[in-house]
Parts: structure tokens; sequence; C-alpha cells
């Protein structure tokens, strides 16, 4: 589980974070959602370590970042995985080297064991085969998986994804959405996933938190989105033409 | 103003060298990592360096014999001026100003592109020091960069004398005895010292360059040549700094 408490956080005196709190619990999908330049990213950032806060608390399983040693901050990091808008592959590897990454840099295992693992991760995201391509050798859709394999290879606690579906086509975006879904529910994982995407809102909004302005707006789940009367939030979320009429289906339901 | 951001890269530069030292890699990953730098840094720049080595030495010792006009001037004069110049400055500084194009360049663009699609982003957050990841392993490949300028030494001073004997300009004893006459051989010991600190500056500007650029694909390109540009002067100002404190009593 993952704690933030009155976090606040400017850049060249322009404060961009203004006092969020908010809960992301294990085994659910978090999503934070918002228009560009609402502060998701900066939040997702903060979350990462990137950027540190000027006020307010970020804790990891009851450890406040800020009160910890270098090491300590490290040994965090190593429980985190992180999937990058544009993947972020090591391009000068293979998809399996790139997967092997992290548990050459962190573990002890032998050669064997870390491809064992590697085979089991590729498969776990529906990625057989590709092991000796390069990352500019496959679709972006398999970028994807592959980076999301990299991420949950090393058994991570806290698992952070960075628009997972930009750039990808519908069936390739809900495909993605749905193995976010299922390796956090299947390994217990406390998933953030900073999103644009509404489709994803739908599918696995186990807790959204909706920012605008640097100020949390709303927050709630995926059912709750169609019944509140927020007016940020409904101007946001049903801004198309198709969402609104999902809503009123949801209504008359 | 700009006085000021200058000073403030300089000692942004400093700083970097102490990140990069800090949190080291592991060294079956550093392993690997170092003789893939070798092989980008050194070996391939093997050809370019005898290619270029051999023929300038060629053009110094022409150039050398058609200003000896006049006949009191002895012959072995060729090879004693192919054997300075090369010796002295075209093998250290002027090939490593010519490095700082092709390593510098690589190096900038390569680890300037791993900013821009966020692969730095993600050792970092992987807990990896990126530094030193990144920045180390070509620091110790080119440490055998003295090794490459030692072949340039010996291709420019070889092809002077092929250049030489066999263009017709002189005999091969009197270039023999060129490049051995008057040899001080701390002649040798200041060009390669010359040579192992441009290595160093050949590894950590271009990384600087390249690891704190801020921009998308153009701006490679820009850090690339900023990069150059700034290698290039560095390596000319020590190099004034180092023979002033070295070759002067």
């Amino acid at each position: 589980m993952i704690e933030i408490k009155n976090i606040e956080k400017s850049f060249n005196g322009v404060k961009i974070l203004k006092g969020i709190s908010s809960v992301f619990e294990a085994g659910k999908t978090n999503l934070i959602i918002g228009q560009s330049g609402s502060g998701k990213t900066v939040l997702l950032k903060s979350l990462l370590g990137i950027h540190t806060p000027e006020v307010g608390t970020i804790s990891f399983d009851g450890r406040i970042y800020s009160d910890l040693n270098a090491d300590e901050k490290r040994e965090i990091r190593t429980e985190i995985g992180m999937l990058f808008q544009g993947s972020a592959l090591f391009d000068s590897m293979t998809v399996s080297e790139n997967v092997a990454f992290p548990l050459r840099m962190f573990t002890n295992d032998s050669k064997l064991k870390i491809q064992k693992r590697v085979d089991f991760v590729l498969e776990r995201v529906n990625l057989v085969g590709a092991h000796k391509k390069l990352p500019s050798e496959i679709s972006g859709g398999m970028q994807k998986r592959v980076a999301i394999a990299r991420a949950i290879v090393n058994n991570p606690k806290y698992l952070f994804c960075d628009e997972p579906n930009s750039g990808l086509d519908p069936n390739t975006a809900i495909l993605i959405d749905n193995l976010i879904k299922e390796i956090t529910v299947e390994y217990n994982i406390t998933t953030v996933v900073n999103t644009h995407d509404m489709n994803s809102v739908m599918e696995i909004g186990d807790n959204i938190l909706f920012l605008k302005n640097g100020v949390k707006a709303w927050q709630g789940n995926k059912e709750e989105i169609f019944r509140t009367n927020n007016e940020a939030i409904v101007e946001f979320v049903y801004s198309s033409e198709l969402f609104k009429k999902v809503r009123e289906a949801h209504l008359k339901e | 103003m700009m006085l000021i951001r200058y000073l403030s890269q300089i000692g942004k530069y400093f700083l970097m060298w102490k990140e990069i030292f800090k949190k080291p890699t592991k060294w079956s990953v550093m392993k690997g990592l170092i003789f893939k730098e070798v092989d980008d840094l050194i070996i391939d720049s093997l050809g370019i360096v005898a290619f270029i080595s051999f023929f300038v030495g060629g053009v110094v010792s022409i150039q050398t014999a058609l200003n000896l006009t006049n006949s009191f001037i002895p012959k072995y004069l060729i090879g004693y001026a192919t054997r300075q110049s090369v010796i002295l400055e075209f093998a250290p500084t002027f090939m490593s100003i010519i490095m700082a194009g092709k390593m510098g360049s690589f190096i900038t663009s390569s680890i300037g592109s791993m900013r821009v699609t966020e692969q730095i982003d993600a050792l970092e957050v992987m807990g990896v020091n990126s530094l030193n990841y990144l920045v180390f392993p070509k620091i110790i490949a080119l440490l055998l960069y003295p090794f490459l300028i030692g072949i340039g030494m010996f291709l420019g001073i070889a092809g002077g004398y092929i250049a030489t004997v066999y263009g017709g300009f002189g005999a091969d004893v009197d270039f023999i005895e060129g490049i051995q006459r008057d040899f001080l051989p701390f002649h040798v010991v200041y060009s390669f010292t010359k040579t192992f600190i441009f290595g160093m500056l050949l590894a950590t500007i271009p990384s600087f360059h390249g690891y704190y650029m801020k921009g998308g694909a153009l701006e490679v390109g820009k850090a690339s040549t900023v990069s150059f540009v700034w290698t290039s002067v560095t390596i000319i100002v020590l190099n004034y700094v180092i023979t002033q404190l070295l070759l002067t009593k």
C-alpha cells in the first residue's frame, strides 16, 4: 500500500501539486486521471522518487520515503516496477536481455535460473518466440508487453504505469489493460496507472484519483464514476458523445 | 550571467565525476559493459587512427623535405621533424581532436538518445546509478586510449619513412638517423601523459553533454555538436597548460 499525505510540489515558483492526499491499495489498480497539466505526471514522478515534494509524505507500506537513508531508498526502488509511456526498453539489448536486466543487476541467481524466470514472465505476457529480437524489431504493443515483463520479473511490490495505452490500437490497449489488472491481482501488487484513456478507467479502475489544477477533485471507483454528479469529473470523463451515451445507459440500468 | 552559467556547468561536470564512482554496478555486469566500450571506442577507432596517422606522417615528411632547399641542412632532419611532430603534437593532440568528433559524437548521441527515450529514467527507477552504469565503463575503456595513440605514433613515423624513401625525398639511412637523433624518452612520457588526460576528457565531456541534455531528437544532434566544441576547446587549453608545465624549465 502507498499512502500520500498533503503532497505539494512547485517548479519555478508555480505550485503544481497542491496538498494531495490519497491511499493506493495493494491488489488494486489505482488510476490517476486528469487533463494535461493537471499534475498527474508530477505526482507519479514524486511517487517514483524522481521529484521530491516540498511538503507532505509518501509512505510505502509504512516506510516514509523522505525519512529513509540512501540505502533504504535504493531498497524501495528495487521493489518498484515501472512501465514507461514509450516502454523505455534498452535498444541495444534483446527482448530476453531487457527482461533479465533487473535480475542480473540485483540478484545473484545463476544464468539458468534467470533464463527460466525470463521465459516464465515472457510467457505470462503472451510473448513467446521473441526472445532474440531487438526492441526495434517488434511492434509497439509487443514492446509494452516486454516492458511489463521487465517491470514484474523481479516480483515488485509496486507497479507504476505511465500512459500504458498511448499509441496503441484499441484491441492492444484492452489487452495491456487486462494484463496490468491480472498481474496486479495475481501478485497482490500496488499498481498506480497514470492515464488519459477513458476505456482504461471503465475497464480497470478499482480506485480512481481525479486531479484538476493540482488538486484532488474526486476519488472513487469505476462504478461510482457513472453515478457521480461531481461537475469536474462529469465534464472531463463525459466530454465525448460516446461516453455520454454510455453513462446514460448505465444510469437507466 | 553567461559566466555564471559556464561556471555552473563546470561545477556540475565535476559533481558528475563524484557521482560516477558512487554505488558501483555489479562487477559481473560491469565487466561486459567495459568490453563493449573497448570494442566500440578503441577497436572501432583503430582503422581511422591508422589511416589518418599514416597519411599525415607521410605529408609531414614530404613538406619537411620540400622545405629543405639549402644543401647545408642535413637530410636526417626529415626523420627528426617527422618524429617530433608526430610524437609531440600530432598523435596525442590532433588525433584526440579527431576522436572528439568520432568517439565524442558517438558517446553524446548514444547517451542523449537514452535520455530522450526515458532509458536513463528506467535505470534510475530500478535503483541503478545510471552515471556509473553509463560513464564508468567508458572511462575504463579509454585507459587503453594511449595504446591507440601509440599505434598512431608508430604508423605516423612509418608513413613518413615510406613517403620519404619511396617518394625519393631522402635515403632510408638519413631518415632512420633522424628518428634516432637527440631522442629524449621524456618526450614520450610527456606525450602519453597528455594522451591519458585527453582520454579522460573524451570519456567524460561527451557523456556530460549527453546525460544532462533536455529535449528531443533535434537536441541530441545539438548536444553532439556542443560536446565536440567543448571537448576540443578543453583539449587545446589543457594541451597548452600541460606543455607549459612539463616541457618548460
